[in-house]
């Protein structure tokens, strides 16, 4: 058995120990120093994670490779973004701060667990971590009475969505004998299935990561949660609760249900017509800005769901690049919010009118991320629907590219809204915004991102692409 | 071909104004007139590079010149390919000529942001530029989409009373139309890769495939979607004069000088050398809508009440001369079109101006507030006069060519097409001359017309390159189409070869799956043959 492989995953789970130890001797006034120091251990993490080796654990369970690494990076840059933003916010409005800092980088262990788990319930198991502490962390504004009702919401229909998943699993454990995926690839090889009964395991099991990634029709609690929960957590979970949701997915239906392909990927295109209609339809309608990134991310999921039906290299490289822009588009995106609400306190979209004259920065900030998360170039969010629709273009799926493209049309219409509003409008106060240093810091390494990637994506199609190829088509 | 051994000068061209960006990000924004110096400063050398490719450009050859090409993302086949041939020269010549005017005409316009107003359009210049010289469909698309949002800002910001309505409307239009091209893009290199095996997305790459004619067909009207709401053809031209007389007067300019000669340059780059069959099935129908833009066009500026909105109609009218002439598919009428569309970004570039200086005295642009201004501005109605020629197409003007070229290539067509469009050209002598009339003729019977102004240095300034230019090509056309000609006969060459090749092939079947493997490499390159023959030539 190999444990160094593990090394990454063990030091951030004792960091995450470490923040809980220290915050006992802290004073409370000190407390949020207790961020900068989780930035460092993922920091160190991510050189963990980078420099360990390859291979594979615990049998057949756990497997670092590109795939397991491309996610690691996203994970744990999306979890120091989201703590960047979290700093002065924590430091305000929340208390607890250690185990605040604490559990987001137990969820991060989780997710990066999942990324690398090539068995089904050791998967369920990551999972759990990565959801549970996500739950807590939606109801972390104790006195609020919206975030609490985000966090009773999450945890219930998260709990459900997990049963009905594990119920999937069992099914199929039931049908091929093992929770191994590639054991499970090859008796679906050999054998004379598929039967109703892995019919309607994969249903369970669609459903189940479905609700992880909020895809219509399973999205019901995204809006409510995301405009409940802390809005860096909100950020955080936008992004990195529906990127673990991906990471297990194509795990799991590329690198075992392939063989099966007929019976799942209609039902993927059917939700992900739905994801993206109603996610960009409803989210014209609202006018909190929480809620409008809530749909908004909702309807980038449906994009997603587009190249999870092309079931290609391509399409594996596609979904992994686009995680990686929209990270930096979204979280940026919340970071704008997250200034924006620390100084006035509101998230109400017409609050955000003349933001131009008051914050320049932060007002063409937000334009970038917006127009990267429509996917106008050269921004990174164009170079990652291109690689998207490529795939879907590649198996002749025109019609489901034709939905795609006409839906980011609407998406325009409900981001200019609010660039609308920020430059067209004349601002009603005049004091400038400020920003602190963490916030800054996110912002701009968003900024970096989206830009580069969008300019030059090269290097990371290429870095990519290789998870793409752990999979056999 | 070289591959960018010699100097890039299309990259400089392309990306001086994004330079310029960045010196403008280092000027306090307070300092209003260093700021505009700077842009026009950036804008006029820009011009003077741009100025070389027209002595250096090879008259005597159709094919690309001033040619660089390096790999971008090679893993995809997206390369940074770029190259002009005697098609778009003119075009981006009349981009880095008309900006600086249009820069120095917003001088006493725009007093709002002013740092934030010349980035857009040195940024609009970029993405102006870089449309028109990018041979890879990527690269080619990243400019037409980003170019949209400098636009975008320019009305919304800048512009009159109903801008957000206008901008709005101008950014849903174009983007739904670029978004279905870019379907039809991502097709083409699927194509193109089942055909020659090789991932690319080099436009010229494409030119040697035959692209089985029910894929044309569907790609063919994708594309003209895109380019045919640029353009804008009727019926979908509504966004065109919102947004024209929304606009700032600079962006109103560019506009109408520039980003409309887009969709029918597209037509030219993409549509006909790409989907010649399709083209030629399409004819009809292009060529009717055409000639009902020309006529509705002509119709509703003749009603308009507002000066700039007559201009915004006249548009829809001159650009249904270009598209029937594109239509029309022979050298005459396609070097008509093409100089059409420089006449066209000449004139009523300069009617918007004029419009604009105007406005900047009255406030008003109702022809109904004005009478009689020829005698308060007989200078501003001198240069008024020889505008409103050229863009009538009064012999000796610029305006004349083009229409002329036009009409006789499209005769030899369809005389019936060419006697419709014909019409168009009586009825914008009456729609402009009547204009002119009620505006600078009659009695000065407005007391605020009479402490009017006549034109300062500045504005003489702007219009004075116009006027040049105006005459240039009226009197020496040559000096233009001599340098089309080798260009738009290989154009022809491409449509007809490719047309006839396909006349004695058989009917291709399409394929759902475009996922290459080798078998379906043997049977494709059997069975149409004729792709490799042509590759090159």
């Amino acid at each position: 058995m190999n444990l160094t492989l593990i090394i990454p995953e063990i030091f951030l789970f004792l960091w995450a120990l470490l923040i809980l130890f220290v915050d006992f001797f802290t004073a409370e006034e000190k407390k949020h120093r207790l961020g900068p120091l989780s930035l460092v251990g993922i920091v160190i993490t991510v050189v963990l994670v980078v420099f360990s080796g390859q291979g594979q654990a615990f049998g057949e369970m756990f497997s670092a490779d590109y795939y397991s690494l491309s996610f690691a990076i996203i994970f744990l840059g999306s979890a120091f973004l989201a703590i960047c933003t979290s700093i002065d916010f924590a430091r305000e409005r929340i208390k607890h701060q250690g185990e605040y800092y604490a559990l987001i980088l137990l969820s991060t262990v989780g997710m990066m667990f999942l990324a690398a788990s090539r068995e089904l319930l050791s998967m369920y198991v990551s999972l759990e971590l990565t959801t549970i502490s996500l739950f807590v962390l939606s109801a972390y504004l104790k006195t609020d009475l919206k975030s609490s009702e985000a966090g009773l919401k999450y945890m219930i229909l998260g709990a459900a969505s997990s049963a009905i998943l594990l119920y999937g699993i069992s099914l199929l454990y039931g049908i091929t004998g093992t929770t191994v995926l590639k054991g499970i690839q090859a008796e679906l090889v050999g054998s004379a299935f598929p039967g109703p009964l892995l019919v309607i395991s994969l249903v369970f099991i669609i459903a189940g990561f479905s609700f992880k990634l909020a895809a219509v029709p399973f999205h019901m609690w995204a809006p409510d949660v995301y405009e409940g929960a802390p809005t860096p957590i909100t950020a955080y979970l936008s992004v990195a609760s529906k990127g673990a949701g991906l990471a297990a997915m194509v795990r799991v239906f590329f690198g075992s249900l392939l063989p099966v392909t007929s019976e799942w990927i209609p039902l993927f295109m059917a939700l992900a017509t739905m994801t993206m209609v109603l996610g960009n339809i409803v989210a014209i309608r609202q006018s909190n800005i929480k809620r409008m990134l809530a749909y908004s991310s909702i309807a980038q999921v449906g994009y997603i769901l587009v190249a999870l039906s092309a079931a290609s290299e391509l399409a594996t490289t596609s979904m992994i690049l686009y995680l990686l822009v929209y990270m930096f588009a979204n979280i940026g995106a919340f970071a704008v919010v997250i200034a924006f609400y620390n100084h006035s306190g509101t998230d109400e979209i017409c609050e955000y009118a003349g933001l131009s004259r008051r914050s320049p920065f932060l007002a063409i900030s937000l334009v970038i991320f917006f127009l990267s998360l429509v996917g106008i170039p050269p921004l990174a969010g164009f170079v990652g629907k291109y690689l998207l629709f490529l795939a879907a273009i590649q198996k002749g799926y025109y019609w489901l590219v034709g939905v795609a493209v006409l839906t980011s049309v609407i998406s325009l219409f409900y981001y200019m809204n609010v660039v609308r509003q920020m430059y067209f409008r004349k601002p009603t106060k005049n004091d400038p915004v400020k920003v602190s240093w963490s916030l800054r810091l996110a912002l701009v390494l968003s900024l970096i991102g989206v830009i580069a990637v969008g300019v030059y994506p090269d290097p990371f199609v290429s870095l990519i692409s290789k998870a793409a190829s752990v999979f056999v088509y | 071909m070289n591959m960018g051994e010699s100097f890039p000068i299309l990259t400089v061209v392309t990306f001086l104004p994004a330079l310029g960006i960045v010196l403008l990000l280092l000027v306090d924004k307070n300092r209003q007139l260093l700021v505009r110096n700077v842009a026009l400063f950036t804008s006029l050398v820009t011009f003077l590079v741009s100025l070389f490719l027209y002595f250096k450009f090879d008259p005597g050859t159709g094919d690309m010149q001033f040619v660089e090409l390096y790999s971008w993302i090679p893993s995809l086949g997206m390369g940074y390919h770029m190259g002009i041939d005697g098609i778009s020269l003119f075009l981006v010549l009349l981009t880095t000529f008309l900006t600086p005017i249009a820069i120095w005409s917003s001088y006493n316009a725009v007093t709002e942001k002013v740092k934030g107003f010349m980035i857009s359009i040195l940024a609009l210049e970029t993405g102006m530029i870089g449309v028109f010289v990018s041979l890879d469909l990527f690269l080619f698309y990243v400019f037409w989409e980003a170019m949209l949002i400098p636009m975008y800002f320019i009305i919304g910001v800048w512009g009159g009373p109903r801008r957000i309505y206008a901008a709005v409307k101008f950014i849903l239009f174009t983007m739904t139309g670029s978004l279905l091209m870019l379907v039809a893009i991502l097709a083409l290199y699927f194509v193109n890769q089942s055909y020659t095996g090789v991932a690319t997305f080099n436009l010229l790459d494409y030119q040697g495939i035959q692209i089985p004619f029910n894929y044309q067909i569907w790609m063919f009207l994708a594309f003209a979607l895109a380019f045919a709401i640029k353009v804008p053809m009727w019926p979908l031209h509504t966004w065109l004069p919102d947004a024209h007389v929304e606009a700032p007067t600079a962006g109103s300019v560019l506009l109408a000088a520039v980003l409309l000669k887009m969709g029918a340059y597209g037509f030219l780059r993409f549509c006909f050398p790409l989907f010649p069959e399709a083209t030629i099935h399409f004819i009809p129908l292009f060529s009717i809508l055409a000639i009902i833009g020309i006529i509705y066009g002509a119709f509703v500026a003749l009603v308009q009440k507002d000066v700039k909105s007559l201009v915004a109609y006249s548009s829809v009218s001159h650009l249904g001369f270009v598209m029937l002439g594109l239509f029309a598919l022979n050298m005459q009428s396609l070097e008509g079109s093409i100089l059409q569309m420089l006449s066209h970004g000449i004139s009523t570039g300069a009617l918007f101006l004029l419009v604009g200086m105007l406005y900047e005295r009255r406030h008003t642009r109702l022809i109904s507030d004005f009478g009689g201004i020829s005698k308060v501005m007989p200078v501003f109605a001198a240069f008024f006069m020889i505008v409103t020629l050229s863009s009538i197409g009064l012999p000796g003007t610029n305006g004349f060519v083009g229409e002329f070229l036009i009409l006789l290539g499209t005769f030899r067509e369809n005389w019936l097409y060419a006697a419709f469009g014909a019409t168009g050209i009586i009825l914008a002598a009456v729609y402009m001359l009547w204009m002119y009339q009620r505006v600078m003729f009659g009695k000065v019977d407005k007391p605020e017309n009479q402490k009017l102004k006549d034109l300062s240095l500045r504005e003489k300034l702007i219009l004075v390159p116009i006027v040049i230019v105006i005459f240039l090509i009226g009197i020496y056309p040559s000096a233009f189409t001599s340098r089309m000609e080798a260009s738009v006969a290989k154009l022809m060459e491409t449509v007809n070869e490719k047309y006839r090749v396909e006349e004695v092939m058989p009917q291709v079947q399409p394929r759902r799956d475009f996922q290459i493997d080798e078998s379906q490499l043997e049977v494709s390159t059997h069975s149409f043959g004729g792709g490799e023959i042509h590759r090159g030539q």
